[in-house]
Parts: C-alpha cells; structure tokens; sequence
C-alpha cells in the first residue's frame, strides 16, 4: 500500500516531537530531566550586526595597533580586585556534575590566558584550586562542601541565587553521578538522586542578603570581590536588588545557559534570553548610576567572539562561557561518534549531562571514562578556544574603531529583526526604528 | 581576658581582633546589641562571651572557637560551623546551625523554625522547643530536641539523626520515628551531658530519622 | 523588601517619648530599607466631629513646591472656619468636619496632587524618600507624641521608589499596614479589589494587601477574620504589622522566612524586623521576647 502523501503532513501543535513528549510522559509519569541549555529558538545575539568603519569613522589596525582587551571586576567594595586579561571568564560548573579531570583541565586553560574559572555546587577541589590562577568560589543554597577555608582560599565569591537554566528551582544531581568522593564531599549518601534546594538555607530576599554580604566580607577581610549571580527573568529589578545589597559584581545567565540536570519543562519554559537581559541589567546599573561601577557578567549561549563583543557593545564588562568550554575540552566531539552510539546519542546532540555516562570523560564520575580526558591536552584545547574569542573580539572592536573592547556601545549595532530590535533596543538594520521608542 | 565594647570598637575591628586572636584567648563583648556578624570566621582554640543579644550569622562558619551568648541569637546563628561549640542562654531565630558541618550548638531557650536545615555533621541541642521546618533536609549530624517541634520536622531528611522528647506538630515527608537502640541511647546520653543537661533520661526521648523513599526519583515522590 | 517596626506603649507617662523611641527604631532599620521611610502615629483623637487627615504633597518627589496656604484657605472655606491646619514637612496636618470620602472627592476635584496619607479619628501618617534619617530629622519625628506607631524603611523590589509607593499604606479610617516580603498573586487581586470599588493607585505590592484589608474591612469582617482570610487569599512571603486606633496586630505568611521579633515588658510591646531595632529600648533587658510563629495573629489593644 502506497503512503499519501497528504495524510503525512506534520501537524505544528501535535508536532512529533510534542507527541513523544505526551507518549514518554505516559509511560514514565515523571517529567524529564536533562542537561544543557533551552533547545528551542529564541531571539539571540545572532540577530545583531556590527555597524563596521568607512568613511565616518576608522578603523585600526590588526596588529600594531593595540586593542586592549582587559578588566577588572570587584571595583566596588572589594580589597583585592580580580585583573582579567581577557574579558571570558569560565562559568560555574559543578565537581560532580564534572570529573575532576574536566575541572582541571579548565582551570589550566583559564589560567594559561590569564582569566578566572569557577566551582560550583559540590564544593572546591585540589584539582581545580592548584590548577587555577583565579578561581571563584561559589556560595549556593545548598553549601555542599562549603567551609571557610576555602572561602578564603577563593579568588572572589559569587552568591548564586539562580541560574539562566532554571531561575527559581535548585540544583538536581542523579545518583549514577554521585560516586564515594562527591558523596564524601556533599556529606550525601552514595548514588541517591539528589536534589539541591531552591532558596538559600539562611536568608530569604535582598534585605537579607545585605547582611550575608557583609558576614561573607567581614569573614574574608573584605578583600574579595562579592558576585551575585541571578538567572534571567525579572533582569531590571533583580540587577537593582544585587546592586542594594551590595554587590561587587553582578552576574546575569540568560535562558540559553546549560545545567548538568533539570527538569526539561524548567529548562525551556522558565526565564527570558541572554539579548534582553543584557539590556535590562544595564539599564538597572545605569539608573543607579553604578554602570562600570558595579561590572556585569553575562552568559547563557555564549558561542563565539562575535557574541562576546555584541554582550560588550550591550554595556557587559565581561561573559562567561559554560557549555562552550565544555564543547571546547571534546564534548560532543564527532571522534566519539561509536561510543555515543552505544549510549544511543549522536556527537551534535549530546546534552545528556545528567546520565553520568560521558564518552568524552566530561560529565561523569565513572573513573574510566573520567580518566581518558588528559587535563593538560583538555587546558589547552579551552585556552586555544579563549584564545580565538578574543582574537575574534579584537578583530571587531578594531573595525568599529576601537583601541579597547570595552569601548563597543550598542550604537555600533543594527538588529536584523524586529524581534532583536524590541529586545536589545538597537535600531532595525537600514532604518533608525526601535520598537518601542522611536516612531 | 580582653573586653571588647561595640560601643567604642566597630564590627571590623571586632572582628579582626577575634580572628587574628591565638589559641587560648579570652574575649568579653560588650554592648552587642543585637549587631549582625558578631564573631564570625573565627579559626582558633578561643572564648568569646557575648554579654547581650545578637543579630544575624553570629560565629557564622566558626572554627574551634568556644562562643557563648548571654542573651537571643538572630537568624543563621553558628551558620556553616565546622567545630567549636556555640552556647546561646537565651532562644534563637530561624536558621539556627544552618548547613553546619561540626562542631556543637547548646540553645538554653527555645529555636524558632528551620533550625539545623541541611546540617551537614553539626551537633544541635536544644534546651526548649523548634519552630517549623526544622532539620528541614538535613543530612548529617545529630539534632536534640528537648521540647516539642514544629510543623514538618525533619522534612525531606538523609542521614541525620533527630532525637525529640516532646511531640511534632507533624512529621515532614519522608521522616519517620525510629527505633531507639542502645548505640543511640548512648549517643543521646553523651549529647546531653555536654548540654549539661541532668534532669532528663534518654528514656524520655524518640528517635526520628529518614524513611529513605525519596532517596531515588520515582512517580510516587516526583514533586 | 524592607525593615518594619511596631510599637505599642501600655504606659501613657511614656506617651510622651513615643516619637523618640520610634525614631532610633526606623534609623536601624535602614540597612533593609535605604528607599524610603515612613509611619503612622497614633496620637490624641479628634474632637467633635472633626476626622484628622495627613495629606502629601505628591509632587515633592519632582521637587515641585506646593502653595499650602492656598489649599488651607480653600479648606477653610469649603469645611468651615473650624478646621485645623498645620504643615509638616512635605506634608500637612488638618482637622476638618467631614468624611474621608468627601474629603477625597474635593481634593482630587481642587488639588489633584494632593493625596490622604490616612485619614481617622487619630491616625497620622508620613512617608517620603530618602534615608530614613533625613526623612525622620525633617518631620522632626523625635517630638511625636502617641499611644502607638508602625514604621517601615523600604527596599523597593520590583515597584518604583517614589513617596507614593513608599508605606505605610491607609487602609481605612485609623487603619495603615506595613509590609515586609514580597507577594506573589497582587496583580490578580489589584483587579478584583479594584472592581469592587477600592481605590489602588500604584503597582505596589503592599498597596494592594492594605487595600485587600480595607476590602474585608468594609464587607465587616474584624481585623482577626479579615488577617485570617488574608492567608488563604495572599500568596507570597510577607510579614505584616497592622495598625488600628487602639492597638496593632502582626502576622507572617505561613512559610514564615521574612523575619519578625516581639518583645513585650509591662510598659509596652514592640515588634520589628530585627532585634537591634528594639535594644535600645528602656527596660529591654527584662522583656520577654519572641517570634511570631508562621500563620498566627498577634494582636493588642488599649484597655477599653
């Protein structure tokens, strides 16, 4: 019997996928937990070009002319200022969700070009503390491996209150992930499926993070640089509230950003894109007169030099690049594509981050797979990959005309959609239309 | 013995002087107040007598240090303590022992809710009664209750142990009252000793503890 | 986000000291509330049938200047030669013969820029922008007089930072709240309680709880059903201290994670966000002193 053709058109609401999704749910009757940032479209840096020199303004010159490319963050309050060369720093990513070897090896990159790399939610390891010039400690809800000795051993400490993937949900880590040292490190049982909780154990709101800060400083004797980090959703007032409660820096992880493991719904429907975050975090610093000031991290779907310079020109003093480093260090490398055939994944495709069973030895705690990452090749290939962005940043800022990266503005773009345009407040491409502002 | 009066010395110098104290050093605080971030951070074989009430995170993330407070503690007291011991007279507000590591907390009055959430090896004993939410995923380390407790004790629980001599308004999920051995009978008796607690048995007490249901995600715990 | 502070003076030879004991309460509260401050004084009542109104001059926040002599003469000549009238601050302090409606209705009809604070028998409330010791030094708050007083200092989370959105908010004659945290389902109720005739002028969270009581209020519920009511209906994180004119009531949310303290000595009851906001209070050494639990009223009142 031969198909018709018109019996096979895809229905958009019922599409396959949404149907897998109802047929999986059916069967399993608990949502679906997974890795890595939202899949769906959204509006992103994509959408933005650079407004290069010609006539009204010039460029420089690729390599006698310098483009500076460095800053510093913790200008505010803190003692001990953090001095980036590049403006990447490497995200939070967790010892657990991680093998010790991939934290290793980021810190090794990260240092190797002069920025700063980031624990997470399982505490500080040897690996990565004695393998990272910079290192920022992060404070979370739920303190795994918290203790004041490496608070002061860090680098500068970020409050995490949320995060791009899930803004207002926790940390989820599952059991084949938690082997004896993370489950030493956490003080968990073995193998359980864990879940971090949502708010913090000790304080709830901005009024009383103002006093967190100040027990954090008084305990660090105020040199480090305190970072808040939020995940995008109300950008404009939770930047505000970060800045009143006395943050140093603030850092703001739009929709795009990756997680080791959540819930899929969380994941793609909660929090809004990195384009207009950027832009509300700005304004928020702007108005209380703290741009500069009081610098901004931004990150979630960080890829290239080009999206680093756009965040830039946005008003951001640095990015952070997580699912990038990731990829960077071997991730879904296509050299792998037999042994992710066996765990029925594909190289491209690969963000089951929360199955622990990572070919390239990244997110796993299985010690066979973990150990055929070589943290001294897996540093190099993430400092390579830095290396590029800021090359890539410079080749930009020079054709707008600048001798530092930080000199971008958001003049020096069009947006190519409407969309963009509305989001990021940048005129449509050939026209000097932004919706919502000019007529 | 050195007195410190926040009256004549901020909370940076304060603190400064208790953390870059050596071992067996005494300190008196005066005038505290109800100042946040009293003692906090402190690394060294130490006293401290705070002569009054305190704000919030006071001996936050203590080390070895011997503090005691002559009043009520606010929120987050003793917050991340790795050892040491923390004596409050007094009661203490939410938070109390949060994510604490080690070390131990003697409470004389009452604790208001959350107290011990997510402990993480830390000694609690209470003198009175905790508010709700206590031991609210706590996962290691012991928690005396001498009084009663709040709603939803020990909800969502791992490995710490809950010894409770009055009743919980409810049992939070999966947390389940427990046999009381002779191992926990001597540990309970050990705990109280170093509360300096003689008027009441072991006898007096049951033993609470995780169900370890929610231990896996399934369909009956997804929430 | 903010710092609230009640207090409740049960011995009237203190009554004197009200406004002085609430002053260093609000100046410690500043750090949870570097916005905006405000209060609500309950002082002696109104004689005859005179209601006491604070009115705010709610262009103060553009810095415009206000003629308020103009406006006490219009007064004058609307509500009779009786009416009392006295600047304080970028507000004003007026006894007048009518009801809080009709003084409305005449206001926005004469002088639109001119908002009631609150309005009763012996409420009084102030609020302005700013750090609350410039706010408080220039309504000389310390020479207040009173039986009771709430006082918040305000973060502002998600609302504008402007005298009109600062606390306490009226929520009928002699009734004001304060309000720590943070509400979650305001917008719905703004609609609802906005289609049963309550008037809501800002996107402010708290607004809407004064105007949810005010709602209860009216459809004569007591203050304890209305509060009870109240957490079923209220979504959200919140500490809320409620002012009548012979006491004041304080409830949390039944999560419970805003902070609140109580102290009580037989010469009065204060209650606030923090402890130190009370320690400076004389013969605070033998209070007993507390948490309100979650979900519970609190409540006191004047001997009848």
């Amino acid at each position: 019997m031969s198909v018709n053709e018109s019996w096979l058109l895809e229905s958009k609401t019922f599409s396959k996928d949404a149907i897998r999704e109802i047929q999986r749910a059916a069967k399993e009757g608990i949502y679906s937990i997974r890795g890595g940032g939202a899949k769906r479209f959204v509006p992103s840096f994509d959408d933005l070009v650079f407004l290069g020199a010609s006539m009204s303004r010039y460029p420089l010159e690729g390599y006698r002319e310098a483009c500076n490319t460095a800053v510093t963050l913790g200008t505010r309050f803190a003692k001990k200022p953090i001095e980036l060369k590049i403006p990447i720093t490497v995200a939070g990513m967790s010892f657990g969700s991680l093998s010790a070897q991939a934290k290793e090896s980021l810190g090794r990159g990260a240092s190797e070009v002069g920025t700063s790399t980031t624990t997470g939610d399982g505490g500080m390891t040897q690996e990565e503390r004695g393998h990272s010039n910079l290192l920022v400690y992060q404070y979370l809800p739920s303190r795994y491996g918290m203790n004041p000795d490496d608070l002061r051993k860090a680098d500068a400490i970020e409050v995490v209150v949320g995060q791009g993937a899930k803004p207002g949900g926790g940390g989820m880590l599952l059991g084949q992930k938690i082997n004896e040292r993370v489950a030493r490190m956490r003080d968990l049982p073995q193998n359980i499926d864990q879940r971090s909780a949502c708010r913090h154990p000790d304080w709830t709101g901005p009024d009383d993070l103002e006093i967190k800060i100040t027990e954090l400083r008084e305990i660090t004797n105020w040199e480090k640089p305190i970072y808040i980090k939020v995940g995008a959703a109300r950008t404009y007032f939770d930047t505000s509230l970060a800045v009143k409660a006395g943050a140093d820096v603030v850092v703001v992880d739009g929709m795009q950003g990756g997680t080791a493991a959540t819930q899929d719904v969380f994941i793609e429907h909660v929090g809004i894109p990195t384009l207009p975050a950027v832009r509300q975090a700005v304004q928020a610093l702007k108005d209380m007169d703290m741009h500069r000031k009081v610098q901004l991290i931004v990150s979630g779907g960080i890829r290239n030099g080009a999206d680093v310079a756009k965040a830039l020109a946005m008003g951001a003093d640095a990015v952070s690049v997580g699912t990038a480093a990731l990829i960077a260090l071997g991730d879904n490398s296509p050299e792998l594509d037999s042994e992710y055939e066996k765990i029925g994944s594909k190289s491209g495709y690969y963000f089951e981050y929360q199955a622990g069973n990572c070919p390239a030895g990244i997110s796993t705690q299985n010690p066979d797979l973990a150990k055929r990452l070589d943290p001294v090749l897996g540093g190099r290939r993430v400092a390579n990959y830095l290396r590029c962005l800021t090359l890539e940043v410079q080749t930009l800022a020079r054709a707008c005309g600048k001798s530092d990266v930080h000199n971008l503005e958001p003049e020096d773009m069009a947006a190519l959609t409407v969309e963009a345009a509305a989001m990021a407040q940048i005129p449509l491409a050939g026209t000097t239309w932004i919706p919502g502002k000019t007529t | 013995m050195k007195n410190l009066d926040l009256n004549n010395v901020s909370l940076r110098e304060l603190n400064q002087e208790l953390q870059n104290a050596q071992n067996g050093a005494q300190y008196v605080v005066e005038n505290s107040n109800g100042k946040h971030n009293i003692a906090v951070g402190l690394n060294k074989e130490q006293s401290v007598t705070i002569n009054g009430h305190v704000g919030y995170y006071c001996a936050g993330m203590n080390q070895k240090a011997d503090i005691t407070v002559e009043g009520n503690a606010g929120s987050g007291l003793a917050e991340n303590m790795m050892s040491g011991k923390v004596h409050v007279k007094g009661g203490v507000s939410q938070y109390c022992g949060a994510t604490a590591h080690g070390g131990t907390i003697i409470i004389d009055g009452d604790a208001s809710a959350r107290c011990g959430i997510s402990m993480k090896g830390v000694d609690i004993v209470v003198r009175g009664s905790v508010g709700h939410m206590s031991a609210f995923m706590a996962q290691k380390g012991r928690f005396v209750i001498c009084g009663d407790a709040g709603n939803a004790l020990g909800d969502s629980i791992y490995e710490a142990r809950i010894y409770l001599r009055g009743k919980a308004q409810s049992l939070g999920a999966d947390c389940i009252e427990k046999e009381m051995q002779d191992e926990h009978r001597k540990e309970l008796a050990e705990l109280l000793k170093k509360a300096d607690i003689t008027d009441i048995s072991v006898d007096e007490f049951k033993r609470y503890g995780s169900a370890r249901k929610l231990y896996n995600f399934s369909v009956d715990n997804a929430y | 986000m903010c710092g609230i502070v009640g207090l409740f003076l049960k011995e009237k030879k203190l009554e004197g000291h009200l406004g002085s004991y609430l002053s260093d309460m609000l100046i410690e509260m500043t750090e949870r509330g570097p916005d905006s401050v405000g209060f609500a004084i309950y002082d002696q009542p109104t004689i005859g049938k005179q209601i006491k109104c604070t009115l705010l001059n709610t262009l103060v926040d553009s810095g415009e200047e206000l003629n308020w002599d103009e406006v006490r003469q219009a007064l004058k000549k609307q509500f009779g030669n009786d009416t009392k009238f006295e600047e304080k601050g970028s507000h004003a302090l007026i006894s007048v013969e009518t009801d809080t409606n009709t003084l409305n209705e005449w206001l926005n009809e004469n002088f639109p820029h001119i908002n009631v604070n609150g309005s009763g028998r012996v409420i009084e409330i102030y609020k302005e922008k700013g750090l609350p010791k410039d706010v408080i030094a220039s309504f000389n708050l310390q020479s207040f007089t009173g039986s009771h007083a709430l006082g918040h200092t305000r973060m502002a989370t998600e609302s504008a930072v402007t005298t009109g959105h600062s606390h306490p908010f009226s929520t009928g004659d002699d009734i004001c709240l304060v309000h720590n945290g943070s509400l979650s389902n305001h917008n719905r109720w703004r609609e609802k309680l906005r289609k049963e005739g309550i008037v809501i002028s800002t996107d402010n969270d708290s607004e809407v709880a004064a105007a949810y009581f005010n709602w209860r209020l009216k459809q004569g519920d007591d203050l304890n059903t209305a509060l009870t009511k109240a957490l079923d209906d209220l979504d959200g994180f919140y500490t809320f201290a409620i002012g009548t004119k012979d006491g004041f009531a304080v409830m949390r949310d039944n999560i419970g994670c805003k902070p609140a303290v109580i102290a009580e000595t037989d010469q009065w009851v204060a209650m606030a966000s923090e402890f130190r906001a009370i320690a400076m209070l004389p013969g605070v050494e033998n209070a007993s002193i507390w948490e309100p639990e979650p979900g519970k009223i609190y409540s006191w009142h004047k001997a009848a």
